[in-house]
């Protein structure tokens, strides 16, 4: 069974490059300037697209931590 | 508990400072200059010996914990935690903090100017508290001079084990946050890191690292000469002991005081000799604070138990004052306009959210065309958005500026402002070029 996990962004890392929310679109919004917002934990059927979001930024700015 | 080895050429003296007789931390009377080193140790006495056994350390963490000592940089962290978390490590670094880069607050920069010798006291305390051979000593430009001169007395004293070394801070606002101020003396750049990892863990040098504001330092010192109960002498139950303030605006002698903790704040401003015009706001607790209504703040006790029900709290000990003929609105707008260009440019929403903000309540304040939603909504979009609290700190100012001058909103809206007071209460560097 998938543990609840929940994504979390470097702010500083961030360059706003918006792919996150692209694979993501219900859990990663974008503010008004392109900065994703995470809404909540991650749900265990997103699990696997939340890795994919977190392999493909370009700036290593994604982090999925696994809860406890 | 013993004390230092006896300094050749001072007289050993241990004065007794009476529990509740303020001030504590800064030299009675008028006398300028910074107290040298034999006035201080004439007035406090030696510190005692804490000679590094662990046993030593423990209870005097523990003696602090009983005092209930809280960080004096803003954040109230309760002190001996922090002092146990990186006394729990191995080769730690102590950092004091009197960077100081909020442009209203002055507690620190008289409190190092004043009464230096009690603050390198308090550095080379918490480092053998710690177990850390160096304390990082940081303070404003304005005093560096002094602090030089203090630590020389020091020296051909033979008075510290510890090795101190001085750094003049970084001259911006964001420059004194904890995880600024060790990228700053590693790097020279004045901006926040990422957390995790703690600085109690990794920070200068990778080491686990204390970083304290300078007045708590301060406080340490004596708390380790007078003890637990003589430092809750003063204060309230719940929050102990004295706190620096600094007072401005429209007051007849802006100042820097130390009071007890949950004195009223209508007797802080009496301390800076009264209202100088009838108050129409406080701000309360520095640029990352409160705007509260002045006959609301007034009867409060400057405390965070005693602000909380204005959703404000003490802060870094800053009391600004407004008179009744300026204007809330345009006041905060040019100090929202000073941290929107002080954010370290790191993160987003705080680079861009900020300039953006910072715009919207101009234009508010101007009666230019402006949507109060849009800055609600982008006010939430900036909100905890930093690796620091920057940007969240400069909402909270905006926030409880549409609170408290919630009726200049409406008549800025229909184009008038009722202010006739020329020039800004509140002050702001000029801005830097790009």
């Amino acid at each position: 069974m998938t543990r609840p996990a929940r994504l979390r962004v470097d702010p500083i890392a961030c360059d706003g490059r918006g792919l996150c929310a692209e694979i993501l679109p219900g859990l990663i919004t974008l503010d008004d300037w392109g900065y994703p917002v995470i809404q909540g934990e991650v749900p265990a059927a997103l699990v696997a697209d939340a890795g994919e979001a977190v392999r493909v930024c370009p700036k290593l700015a994604l982090h999925l931590e696994k809860r406890r | 508990m013993r004390a230092y080895e006896n300094i050749t050429g001072l007289p050993p003296l241990v004065a007794d400072q009476p529990a509740d007789q303020l001030p504590r931390l800064l030299p009675a009377g008028f006398a300028a200059g910074p107290a040298s080193l034999a006035e201080h140790i004439g007035r406090y006495g030696l510190l005692p010996s804490s000679s590094g056994d662990r046993p030593d350390r423990q209870a005097l963490i523990g003696e602090v914990e009983r005092s209930g000592l809280t960080g004096r940089g803003g954040a109230a962290f309760p002190t001996a935690r922090k002092l146990a978390a990186v006394a729990a490590q191995a080769a730690p670094v102590v950092v004091a903090n009197g960077t100081e880069g909020e442009p209203a607050s002055a507690k620190d920069k008289v409190l190092l100017a004043r009464s230096p010798h009690l603050v390198l006291d308090g550095a080379v305390l918490a480092a053998a508290m710690v177990g850390a051979r160096q304390a990082v000593v940081v303070v404003h430009q304005s005093v560096r001079e002094i602090l030089d001169q203090a630590v020389a007395e020091r020296r051909r004293a033979g008075l510290d084990r510890v090795r101190i070394r001085l750094v003049t801070g970084a001259d911006r606002f964001v420059g004194g946050e904890a995880s600024a101020v060790v990228h700053w003396i590693e790097r020279g750049v004045p901006a926040p890191t990422l957390t995790p990892p703690r600085l109690s863990e990794r920070g200068l040098g990778g080491k686990p690292t204390l970083v304290q504001n300078v007045e708590t330092l301060a406080h340490l010192a004596l708390v380790a000469r007078y003890g637990a109960s003589w430092f809750r002498a003063l204060g309230t139950a719940r929050e102990p002991g004295t706190m620096l303030v600094t007072i401005l605006g429209a007051v007849n002698e802006p100042c820097v005081h130390e009071i007890a903790i949950g004195t009223p704040v209508g007797e802080v401003l009496s301390l800076a000799g009264g209202a100088s015009a009838p108050l129409q706001a406080l701000l309360l607790g520095g640029y990352f604070g409160r705007w509260a209504g002045a006959s609301e703040a007034v009867p409060l006790p400057f405390s965070t138990a005693g602000l909380a029900p204005l959703g404000a709290g003490p802060g870094a000990g800053l009391i600004a004052a407004l008179p009744a003929d300026a204007c809330g609105l345009a006041e905060t707008a040019r100090v929202v306009r000073y941290l929107a260009d002080e954010s370290a440019g790191q993160c987003g929403p705080c680079l861009f959210g900020l300039d953006a903000v910072a715009g919207e309540v101009q234009r508010l304040a101007d009666g230019r065309t402006s949507s109060l939603a849009t800055l609600r909504r982008w006010l939430g979009q900036v909100d905890g958005r930093g690796a620091c609290r920057h940007p969240d700190g400069t909402v909270g100012l905006i926030r409880s500026a549409l609170t408290v001058f919630a009726a200049e909103l409406d008549q800025h809206a229909q184009g008038w402002c009722c202010a006739t007071r020329r020039g800004a209460v509140l002050p702001v560097p000029p801005r830097r070029q790009p």
